[in-house]
């Protein structure tokens, strides 16, 4: 192989390095061609819009991220008004709860007070009007009894009227005083 | 071991020469012409696998990329922010696509040097860094024409200088450039690219060269072969600059025929 190669080399006059040859000019410049072809026509050009696609995307992203975000705000803004109202209203309802339970302790007070007052007046007028009948009954009781008494006595004293004089003055007295009284 | 020492015993040819570059065809069938040789055949499977690349990696774009997608965006996504974009200003977005291209075939192409197995990089060859300059010279041209219509020359060779020096200036500007510009842009490439070649050529057939003559020299060429891998190292930073480099000069360039004062 090496003695082919130098023979060939000797054949020929030896090269310069600096004088081009033509068929490699040729070669280059054909595939230089396609290459340049191939990636300018079909590869850079995609490469270019895939770019511009992420930007677009990127930016795209920031635009709808800005807009959730400003949303979001104003839904915050919106919740917090809105808390701020409930309490007010909280606030206000509990207040009116206190001032009706406030009005229903007296109203209630006022009431068993005034049954309370009710039922004692009706008790003293029960109770005054059994004495009356107490008293009336025993008042005709008693005379029934005095007179009973009496007729058992006067009976007594016709058979012995020495020894019972002295206890029918004495009831008399008694019943005197009593009337008296 | 057997396979090592035939190959310690090869009568490896020293010093390197430039024949090495021009390296014979490789037909199956032994035809000797200079169209299909390991420098062509590398240049086409460099275009093969970076529009490979490109087109599996975007097949499909999604707006949040995989990780291939990651990475092929990422290459246009430097040389659009950090070449075109900071060079020629928001107008150099429109010259992303080509800048790109540019600097992946020269990236691909420079690297061959290093790949294993393959370690020869057509772009030591100067036919290609020439057609690359070639299209860099026309274009900033191109641009500067159709910015500023034929005035572009007068831009282009005037200098902002008191009017006593210009007789000294333009000649200096006209040549520096139109003439330079694609002669350096191309041979700096060029040169790196073969220089990087000769250099890991001499340390590994040094090497070679050295036990062959005597035995005792085996430590020292031990370290010739330690210091070839250093170099694939210094190498490979070269190929990354050098890509960068002349991807940012066309841009330059570019930007000074875009620039409404010179």
């Amino acid at each position: 192989m090496i003695d082919l190669y130098l023979a060939a080399a000797e054949g020929a006059e030896p090269h310069n390095p600096i004088i081009p040859l033509w068929q490699e000019i040729v070669v280059g410049s054909v595939a230089f061609a396609v290459l340049c072809f191939v990636l300018i026509k079909f590869v850079f050009p995609q490469m270019e819009k895939t770019f511009q696609a992420r930007v677009d995307a990127i930016e795209g992203g920031l635009k709808r991220a800005e807009t959730a975000q400003a949303e979001a705000n104003q839904l915050l803004e919106q919740y917090k008004t809105q808390l701020a109202e409930a309490r007010t209203e909280a606030a206000r309802i509990r207040d009116e709860a206190r001032a009706d339970a406030e009005g229903i302790r007296q109203d209630v007070l006022a009431k068993a007070r005034e049954e309370s007052d009710r039922i004692i007046a009706a008790g003293n007028e029960q109770l005054a009007a059994q004495r009356e009948s107490i008293v009336r009954e025993l008042r005709s009781e008693v005379g029934t009894l005095a007179v009973d008494l009496a007729g058992k006595i006067v009976g007594e004293a016709l058979a012995d009227e020495a020894r019972t004089r002295g206890t029918v003055e004495r009831f008399i007295n008694d019943l005197d005083s009593a009337g008296r009284r | 071991m057997t396979g090592q020492s035939i190959v310690l015993a090869a009568d490896v040819p020293f010093p390197p020469s430039v024949e090495d570059f021009y390296l014979p065809s490789i037909y199956p069938w032994g035809q000797h012409d200079l169209w299909f040789t390991k420098i062509t055949v590398l240049v086409w499977v460099a275009v093969a696998a970076i529009i490979v690349f490109f087109l599996m990696s975007y097949r499909k774009p999604q707006l949040v990329p995989t990780k291939k997608q990651w990475l092929a965006e990422s290459i246009y996504g430097f040389v659009r922010n950090n070449i075109a974009v900071d060079m020629i200003g928001p107008q150099g977005v429109r010259f992303a696509p080509y800048l790109t291209t540019l600097f992946m075939f020269i990236l691909v192409n420079n690297f061959f040097g290093i790949l294993p197995l393959v370690q020869l990089s057509p772009m030591s060859h100067i036919a290609f860094p020439a057609v690359l300059a070639a299209i860099t010279y026309v274009m900033f041209i191109w641009v500067g024409i159709k910015k500023h219509g034929i005035a572009y020359f007068v831009h282009a060779v005037k200098p902002n200088a008191p009017v006593g020096i210009l007789p000294l200036l333009i000649p200096i500007e006209i040549f520096s450039n139109f003439l330079v510009r694609p002669f350096s842009l191309a041979v700096r490439l060029f040169a790196n690219m073969f220089a990087g070649h000769m250099l890991l050529l001499v340390f590994t057939l040094g090497g070679f060269a050295m036990i062959n003559a005597n035995a005792l020299l085996a430590p020292i060429s031990l370290l010739s072969w330690v210091l070839t891998i250093a170099l694939t190292f210094l190498e490979f930073m070269v190929i990354c600059l050098q890509a960068y480099v002349f991807t940012v000069l066309t841009a330059s360039y570019v930007q000074g025929s875009l620039a409404d004062e010179h």
